[in-house]
């Protein structure tokens, strides 16, 4: 009996949107490599929505699944929306991971929300800075 | 597609004239060997002839054999029962960091009946650190266990050498020999240990048969109560089958050796020549020349072990590693820690165990697929993009 689900076999075989995105947004990064995974989560915001996603991974097949569903689940999402994407739900739409490998799900989770933080205050700092360009302006 | 076998280290296929010899014992030899009649001689002789054959493969003597399930019985039995023998004289025990799990754990548990157990460090070749070794032996030091050779990475250690530090010191060693007797030339004799482990399933033999030896005079207290089979040192009836099979993998390697030693002795520096000469970042573990003739063992950096075995598996090819996330508990090899491999090195180990129908048509196979799995998984790993970028000049 194989170890992991066909779809997570399918995402880890076939991984979406895997690679960089050089002018991020937002940039996620969770886990460490001495822990055994590590991900990495660029995304691109436009209209508060997830315009594009990318990751790498260092990791498992199923920390490699988990990024490459986490990815197709937060596409084109609101922020909040994506905000949304539990560890739970993401096992779920991976037709479930073996218990040793739930771990994985909350990295993915976790890096995404991080990616998301980033722009936020990427944002905030933004907004600080044309407030403080239009004074001293 | 073709198909490769490379996990030896996990089990081995049965050989095909081990398995012509069980079969009889499997359909019409039934009979229960302590049984007073036909049936239970033509078992009991075959038992015995497979304890001679057995003997002889290790150097020792038919009736310092005891039948048991395997590698992890017989060190279980070796550490624990040698451990309540000699208890009378001292509670301390000496491993070494290396060890396999059947012996680690049986050391814990010896520690929660009340010994004290001491480990050894090993270099980074894996060898056990000699000096560290005396160091350790204490006035109530009763048991030494060193193993042979580990099945991780492939290092053999001086077991003669180490024997000679324990002489005349009223200390019984144990070699864990599982992954070593059937693959390389192994004589108790000249070993000097006291006491051996061996598991048949290491060298074309039926998995669930194993045996200790135990040196005629040492004293072992059994693990399993109950008849007077194994001499009443290991009660149950026999597995006449397991034992026969085992019987004859051992004629078969006592016959095959020079050739199991010479031919995969190439054929594993064909494959680790090949993974570090056409793939950059791969650092073979172990002792380059003290190895395991099939043993080839790596770290492919920035990558991890289950990936590959996953990608490797999809084309065909069996392998295994010592990765976190390979192992149940989520932790890297105790191996590769010990040997101060760094965690996130450790992560990438990747082994292949070979065997004696492996041909050279299919290492260049596994080097020919390896090469594009470990560029597939370095082009979406973070660590490799880290890398890349801290090596380009900081741009």
């Amino acid at each position: 009996m194989p170890i992991y689900s066909d779809k997570v076999m399918d995402h880890f075989m076939n991984p979406r949107n895997v690679g960089e995105i050089e002018d991020a947004d937002g940039i996620g990064e969770e886990g460490n490599p001495v822990c055994g995974d590590m991900m990495t989560f660029y995304i691109k915001v436009e209209d508060n929505h997830l315009s594009d996603i990318k990751f790498k991974t260092f990791g498992c097949g199923a920390a490699i699944a988990v990024s490459s569903i986490v990815s197709e689940m937060a596409r084109g999402k609101t922020l909040e929306e994506a905000r949304k994407i539990t560890p739970a739900l993401v096992a779920e739409e991976l037709q479930g991971l073996p218990k040793n490998k739930h771990h994985c799900s909350n990295l993915g989770a976790q890096a995404l929300n991080k990616a998301i933080d980033d722009y936020l205050s990427r944002q905030g700092k933004q907004m600080k800075t044309k407030r403080r360009g239009k004074r001293n302006g | 597609m073709r198909k490769v076998y490379l996990d030896n280290i996990a089990a081995t296929p049965l050989h095909p004239e081990v398995l012509e010899a069980m079969l009889p014992y499997l359909r019409d030899t039934y009979g229960n060997p302590q049984s007073i009649h036909g049936w239970g001689d033509a078992a009991r002789e075959a038992i015995e002839g497979a304890r001679a054959k057995l003997a002889d493969l290790i150097g020792g003597q038919a009736e310092e054999i005891i039948f048991t399930s395997g590698g992890t019985e017989s060190n279980n039995f070796a550490i624990k029962g040698l451990a309540q023998a000699y208890q009378a004289r001292g509670k301390h025990i000496v491993i070494s960091a290396i060890e396999h799990f059947s012996v680690l754990h049986s050391a814990r548990t010896l520690e929660k009946w009340g010994f004290a157990v001491t480990s050894v460090p090993v270099d980074g070749y894996g060898l056990v650190k000699l000096d560290e070794l005396t160091k350790s032996i204490r006035e109530d030091t009763i048991i030494v266990s060193i193993m042979h050779a580990n099945a991780e990475v492939g290092t053999i250690q001086n077991i003669e050498e180490i024997a000679k530090l324990l002489k005349g010191r009223g200390i019984v060693f144990h070699t864990d020999a599982v992954a070593s007797v059937g693959n390389i030339p192994v004589d108790v004799k000249d070993i000097g240990v006291d006491a051996l482990s061996l598991a048949a399933n290491q060298f074309y033999g039926p998995k669930g048969a194993g045996a200790l030896w135990v040196r005629k005079g040492v004293r072992i207290i059994p693990l399993l109560d109950g008849g007077v089979q194994e001499g009443g040192r290991r009660a149950g009836t026999e597995d006449v089958p397991a034992i026969v099979g085992m019987g004859k993998a051992a004629e078969l390697a006592q016959m095959d050796m020079p050739y199991r030693t010479g031919y995969l002795s190439g054929l594993r520096q064909r494959l680790i020549e090949g993974m570090t000469s056409r793939i950059g970042h791969v650092l073979p573990t172990g002792h380059p020349d003290n190895r395991l003739p099939g043993n080839a063992s790596f770290c492919i950096e920035f990558i991890e072990g289950e990936a590959m075995l996953m990608l490797l598996s999809s084309r065909g090819i069996a392998a295994s590693s010592g990765s976190a996330c390979t192992s149940r508990a989520l932790k890297a090899s105790h191996v590769l820690t010990a040997m101060r491999i760094p965690p996130e090195i450790a992560q990438s180990s990747l082994l292949f165990t070979l065997m004696r129908d492996n041909t050279e048509e299919d290492i260049e196979y596994v080097l020919e697929t390896m090469m594009p799995i470990v560029d597939r998984l370095r082009q979406m790993s973070p660590l490799y993009a880290k890398f890349l970028k801290k090596h380009s000049g900081g741009r």
